[in-house]
């Protein structure tokens, strides 16, 4: 064990900021970072095939797509939440199912929420970008005999994915942000530390202000690696300087 | 506004008051009304309630009469100050704050807290070791939500509800294992539902008053302290043989 005592002297004097409730805040940033990276991976992961179906010709691939994104970015990510969470509970004898397990903790169903949702998002950004590609760069593919599918793996989805990151960056930023709402399933978050240390030390400005302060860091943070990101992968429309 | 108003209410009762502080053979009481089942009206218009039942019963051991005026809550200590009644018997929590305007008696009821889970949990009382690796539920920032936390957090975890609507589904989809909730909510959102066979876990907890309150005690102008310590005897002797217990019962079901 690392020695505290630097710690216990500078929170010696409030009532509020004890070591256990830094460790409260602590375990939320993790469950926090937790919940957004994971949904946001495996949200990406989704989202890429799910852009390629709904920019398809064929409606019968394009439309389920399409009524799934419609669903998700047209409901509150509050009530998919609810739904997930409190409504699977409905099902008679789900207890007895291999799923219970997962849908027990609050964890998961606030994952699968999450990553529904932010899916539905970025497959409409990818779909946005896909369908903003030149058609001079398509037309010339075609002419070098390039099949459908080595076209979208060579031309069509690098040069899409870079005309989707800035708003993707976007995406991450809101999804922690809605995020927030995970403490009403029960999930000690960020947000969930903050509303403890609220109702027990009736103390809202302290406790929500420090929850505050750590997004602002998170944002930061992805702000930060985005900006990175774009240097690097978009240097190409960047003005040539001299050197 | 509301304390200045108080203050010079208080004033013009320690104005009014010149004369000695009376031996009372009538007293009125103050009650605000309804907050079932502490004090409410039945159907046909009568005024009942554990404070009115109880209200009486203390009455009656100390060979006094006493009758009830209704009282809406925010005004009820201007109007004991002002004399329109001798006492407050209305669910009033017993605190700092109000002790520096009002007497209070002992507590005569403290709202118990009790644990409730599945019939078929298998665990007869609750202590750090049954609620070993069991998942609890509370209502956040309740005084539940605090006594869990400081003495089982460490060996349970804990999951924290905004309603305890909320908090009754969980229990019922068999995401907690166990509840600690106010007895009287518990009793009628899980004992007299239909909604599943659930048990009250161990015995109700009132203690200790850091976590549970003082409870409520009955308030009275500050100058009458001997008619305050005649309640406080009465109030002794009525648990003493048992009446106090047959009210709480007929109220609270089982204790």
């Amino acid at each position: 064990m690392t020695d505290l005592t630097w710690l216990n002297e500078l929170l010696a004097d409030n009532r509020i900021f004890t070591p256990q409730t830094i460790a409260y805040y602590w375990d939320g940033l993790v469950t926090t970072t937790q919940l957004v990276f994971l949904s946001l991976v495996v949200g990406l992961v989704l989202a890429v095939p799910l852009a390629i179906g709904r920019s398809s010709k064929h409606r019968w691939i394009s439309l389920p797509i399409y009524v799934y994104t419609y669903v998700f970015r047209g409901t509150p990510l509050l009530i998919q939440l609810y739904i997930i969470y409190y409504g699977v509970v409905f099902f008679d004898g789900i207890q007895q199912t291999f799923l219970w397990p997962i849908l027990r903790e609050a964890f998961y169903p606030a994952l699968i929420a999450f990553t529904l949702n932010t899916a539905a998002y970025t497959t409409e950004i990818f779909r946005g970008a896909i369908k903003a590609t030149s058609r001079g760069e398509i037309e010339a593919a075609r002419a070098y005999g390039m099949s459908q599918s080595l076209m979208m793996r060579r031309i069509v989805l690098p040069s899409a994915f870079r005309r989707a990151l800035p708003a993707y960056g976007n995406e991450v930023i809101f999804m922690l942000h809605a995020s927030a709402i995970a403490s009403v399933v029960t999930l000690m978050d960020i947000t969930g530390a903050a509303r403890f240390v609220y109702a027990r030390f009736y103390a809202p400005f302290e406790a929500f202000l420090f929850a505050a302060a750590i997004y602002l860091c998170l944002t930061f943070a992805i702000l930060y690696f985005f900006r990175y990101l774009e240097k690097k992968l978009l240097a190409h429309l960047k003005p040539q300087s001299g050197n | 506004m509301k304390k200045l108003l108080t203050v010079s209410l208080l004033g013009v009762a320690i104005a009014a008051g010149t004369a000695q502080a009376r031996d009372y053979d009538h007293v009125r009481f103050g009650v605000d009304v309804p907050y079932e089942p502490m004090e409410f009206r039945t159907p046909d218009g009568e005024l009942t309630g554990f404070d009115i039942d109880l209200g009486n019963a203390l009455c009656e051991e100390m060979g006094i009469t006493c009758e009830w005026i209704e009282q809406e809550w925010d005004g009820i200590i201007p109007g004991l100050l002002s004399r329109n009644y001798d006492a407050i018997m209305s669910s009033m929590t017993i605190n700092d704050e109000r002790r520096q305007t009002v007497l209070f008696s002992d507590p005569y009821i403290t709202m118990p807290s009790a644990w409730f889970g599945p019939a078929d949990l298998g665990i007869d009382e609750a202590n750090q070791e049954t609620l070993d690796g069991l998942t609890i539920g509370v209502q956040r920032g309740t005084l539940q939500d605090s006594f869990v936390t400081d003495m089982y957090g460490d060996v349970a975890s804990v999951s924290r509800y905004s309603t305890a609507d909320d908090m009754v589904l969980d229990l019922q989809a068999q995401r907690l294992d166990i509840v600690f909730l106010d007895y009287p909510i518990g009793q009628s959102t899980l004992l007299e539902s239909e909604r599943g066979d659930f048990v009250v876990v161990g015995e109700t907890i009132t203690e200790p008053a850091e976590y549970f309150g003082e409870g409520f005690g009955i308030a009275f102008r500050p100058r009458d302290e001997a008619l305050a310590e005649r309640f406080n005897e009465a109030l002794a002797t009525l648990k003493e043989d048992g009446t106090y217990d047959e009210i709480f019962q007929r109220y609270f079901g089982e204790e």
